[in-house]
């Protein structure tokens, strides 16, 4: 039944359109500006407005034929097909694809976090027949902490080593506008320093309406000024050379694989902190009993046990096995 | 326990050694007894449960989450464990786990049939931070990057006693080692422990430096010793009880039951342990196939048996003999093999030598036709001193071999070291081809290791994680001691004490050594 509106491709054979398809195609829905479902080429774009102006400044003005941006809420009939976006609360502009066919309705999540962020619209529970859901974080020793007590665990070490720099590794989209906003929401007042990579992804969140207070360059300081100061830079930076112009800086990386310890020992994190922009274990298990779907399919991260979960639940469950290109350093794609 | 918690949190994440070191010395100095006593036992791997083990801790969180899901879960994150505090799925009112001591007393004093109860109410109460360290606790199982060493550096760091102290006392000591915090609180005497029947730090010696040392010695003041292959290790022989430790104080007793078995007398005695029959020593590499199993097996024991060659003797039946001079410590130690009839344990000969030159001359020979390592000069009016002092006892190595390899793989350092590539495997020709013949540690000025760093960089092939593959173009002048077979690598060849002694910048790899050119290493050795 429901597989007559969406193929395992995420395919909607009924106005040839693809969900986050990882080949350009003539026409592309996309759920939100992350690397790993966002691609350059495609002819036309259906995506939120944030999402777009990410692409563009990510890929360039014309990375696609043709951009139609469609706000939050408001359905686009197409055919006989109804596409209405709604907040995943991922990163800023990420949607769910509510999918109206044949009287059939079908969620495609993309990625999404259940807990309120103030860089991101927050999410929306929406019920549906069908539902594909990411699972990143699709195992149970994944039950990810609040994130104001790991910022406070940042801020602490901040306070107990003033002599040192932190240097936070956090993705260029998303995880590093969370970042400073859980830190302004903290209190930390005083400028954060950005590495060349985030500065105009940081920038355009502003213009989009998400202050995020003093922010700086790194290049450029003065190595001795850099004590007690928050650096942020895209995860290969941090261990590299670049992160010697810093005073004896504190390795930390955000990132909701940081909750094992001997993984974060072997990447030479010091201060692991566990802040995801994805579900844990129990939020991917809520999100599916709440949208009241029958059929599950999941895609994105470990499939296997979410499905395997499902089918104990009584839920028709399969993988879709998509195949997704790991962006930076192997564990898992941007988050 | 929170506090314990965090303490190993710090030391399983921190890369710096002195990082580290101030931890544990702030640690030991700010916790009260017998807190800090039992952490120190659990960090030097002192404490063990009868009861509490890591199949039961399974068991328990089996009757929590799906067998399936815990697997899989298990799979992906690779430690017993970590695993089994992510996962643990009940989170209760997070309020203070018991102090450390009374955790452990409560392990100790739960019956069997009680413990899973136990267990599993101690998971829900703690915060993560302290689920993990319960498990670790539990398990047994550390793997923090903490050597029962530096928990001892620290100790020394924390009193301003001097670690050789420390070691001297270490193992007569009782957890909660009460009488040591008291000594190093300067509240007590140094505790009192029988000197004959435990560990006693051995005496190291010095690299000889042949321009300034052998111009000033008398070589009749010197007796010489081949400086053998093996492994360092102090045997002690009490009335019927037998402990046999590595050069860093470990019981390696299980390992070598040949030895154990067949020692008899009581005395403590200074020695290498080598294994070969009729008391011809082996290669080094059948050593290690004994040094990598807890416990010898058959086939081991009759293939490679063990056997000591006794240099030194520390205390002659219960008389501590490490105040008398060298000569009169060999004299009775020959008296004591004499009176005390072996199997396994033979005496390291004396080589007599005229002056310097003539015991060069011999240990260049010893090298070419025997393998030996090089030799040892003993001051013959020198006491037995734990430590490395100066003017006493001296190696004298034969002179390193050195081959032309090529850089194949870089990978980055460690803590300071993390963003330099600085951790080397080079490789000769074989054929057309480069195989690997080695790895070694930069040992150079910074200068050069930003100049390598930068080569690296710019001449990779491919990257894997934190490992570069590179164009097959610089050559090292790698040194080492000696060459053997082996299986393990590609080349069939593993180097002993591998060090890059130079950069080739001038070099092209065309020119850098051939797998034949190794085999006159090998068949040396």
């Amino acid at each position: 039944m429901a597989t007559q509106v969406l193929d395992r491709n995420l395919h909607i054979r009924a106005i040839d359109a693809y969900i986050d398809p990882s080949v350009p195609r003539e026409r592309a829905i996309i759920t939100h500006g992350h690397a790993d479902h966002a691609r350059s080429g495609h002819g036309s774009v259906l995506a939120t407005p944030d999402t777009i102006a990410i692409m563009k400044v990510r890929y360039g003005e014309d990375c696609a034929g043709r951009f139609e941006a469609l706000d939050f809420g408001v359905p686009l009939k197409i055919d006989d097909v109804t596409i209405t976006f709604f907040p995943a609360g991922h990163v800023l502009g990420s949607a769910q694809v509510l999918v109206e066919s044949q009287g059939q309705r079908v969620v495609v999540t993309g990625d999404y976090k259940r807990l309120p962020d103030r860089t991101s619209q927050p999410y929306e529970l929406v019920k549906c027949d069908l539902l594909v859901t990411e699972a990143t974080f699709g195992l149970p020793v994944f039950q990810h902490p609040h994130p104001k007590l790991e910022i406070a665990r940042l801020l602490k070490s901040v306070a107990d080593q003033p002599e040192r720099s932190h240097l936070v590794g956090s993705y260029a989209l998303g995880k590093a506008q969370r970042v400073i906003g859980l830190l302004r929401d903290a209190g930390w007042d005083a400028p954060i320093y950005l590495h060349g990579a985030m500065i105009r992804l940081c920038e355009l969140y502003e213009e989009l309406g998400v202050p995020l207070g003093d922010l700086r360059p790194a290049t450029g300081t003065v190595k001795a000024e850099m004590a007690g100061q928050i650096v942020i830079a895209p995860p290969s930076a941090i261990r590299d050379r670049w992160s010697r112009r810093f005073p004896d800086p504190v390795v930390c990386q955000a990132s909701g694989w940081m909750s094992v310890k001997q993984r974060a020992r072997q990447a030479l994190v010091e201060l692991p902190l566990v802040i995801s922009d994805h579900c844990d274990w129990s939020e991917l298990q809520q999100t599916i009993h709440e949208t009241e779907a029958k059929s599950v399919w999941v895609t994105h991260g470990r499939e296997d046990a979410l499905v395997y979960w499902c089918r104990t639940q009584g839920l028709q469950a399969e993988p879709l096995n998509i195949q997704s290109f790991e962006d930076d350093g192997g564990e898992g794609a941007e988050e | 326990m929170k506090r314990f918690a965090q303490l190993l949190e710090l030391l399983a994440l921190t890369p710096s050694r002195t990082r580290k070191l101030a931890a544990l010395t702030q640690y030991f100095r700010e916790i009260p007894d017998p807190d800090r006593g039992f952490a120190l036992a659990v960090l030097t791997g002192a404490l063990t449960f009868r009861n509490v083990k890591p199949a039961l801790l399974k068991d328990i969180v089996l009757r929590e989450v799906d067998p399936t899901l815990f697997a899989m879960s298990y799979d992906y994150v690779g430690d017993l464990g970590e695993t089994i505090a992510l996962i643990w799925p009940h989170h209760g009112q997070q309020s203070d786990l018991p102090s450390l001591t009374d955790l452990i007393e409560l392990f100790n004093m739960t019956s069997k049939a009680e413990l899973p109860k136990l267990i599993a109410a101690l998971l829900t109460q703690a915060g993560i931070n302290e689920r993990w360290a319960v498990v670790k606790l539990a398990t047994g199982a550390l793997r923090i990057g903490v050597s029962a060493r530096l928990a001892k550096t620290a100790l020394a760091d924390m009193s301003g006693k001097d670690l050789q102290e420390i070691e001297e006392v270490w193992h007569g000591l009782k957890v909660p080692y009460l009488d040591l915090f008291a000594w190093l609180d300067g509240k007590a005497e140094r505790p009192h422990v029988d000197q004959s029947a435990r560990f006693h730090p051995l005496m190291l010696s010095n690299p000889i430096d042949e321009e300034k040392d052998l111009g000033r010695f008398d070589p009749k003041d010197f007796s010489a010793e081949w400086k053998w292959d093996g492994i360092r290790v102090q045997l002690v022989l009490g009335d019927g009880t037998v402990s046999l430790f590595s050069r860093t104080g470990d019981d390696i007793a299980n390992a070598f039951p040949d030895i154990v078995e067949n020692a008899q007398g009581v005395a403590v005695l200074d020695g290498e342990l080598l294994v070969g029959k009729d008391f011809e020593p082996g290669s080094f590499n059948d050593l290690q196939q004994r040094l990598n199993k807890k416990v010898a097996s058959a086939k081991h024991l009759k293939d490679s048996p063990a056997f000591i060659r006794v240099y030194d003797i520390l205390f002659d039946g219960r008389e501590d003999v490490r105040t008398l001079e060298w000569t009169e410590r060999r004299r009775r130690l020959e008296a004591w093999l004499k009176a005390n009839p072996q199997t396994r344990l033979d005496i390291s000969e004396v080589l007599p030598f005229a002056d310097w030159d003539d015991l060069a001359a011999q240990r260049r020979q010893g090298a070419d036709e025997h393998g030996h390592e090089g030799v040892m000069i003993k001051l013959r009016g020198s006491p037995y001193v734990p430590g490395r002092p100066k003017g006493y006892w001296f190696k004298w190595k034969r002179d390193p071999n050195v081959v032309d390899a090529v850089l194949m793989y870089a990978q980055r350092g460690h803590g300071k070291r993390s963003s330099f590539y600085s951790d080397y495997t080079f490789g000769v020709w074989k054929g057309n081809e480069i195989v690997p013949i080695g790895k070694a540690y930069f040992g150079f000025t910074d200068e050069e290791l930003k100049l390598l760093d930068k080569w690296i960089r710019a001449n990779t092939l491919q990257a894997f994680g934190p490992v570069r593959e590179v164009k097959k173009e610089l050559v090292f002048e790698v040194a080492f001691d000696s060459a053997q077979e082996s299986t393990r690598h590609k080349s069939g060849v593993a180097l002993r004490f591998p060090r890059i002694s130079r950069i080739r910048w001038d070099k092209p790899a065309s020119e850098a050594a051939t797998l034949a050119d190794m085999a006159v290493f090998v068949a040396a050795s």
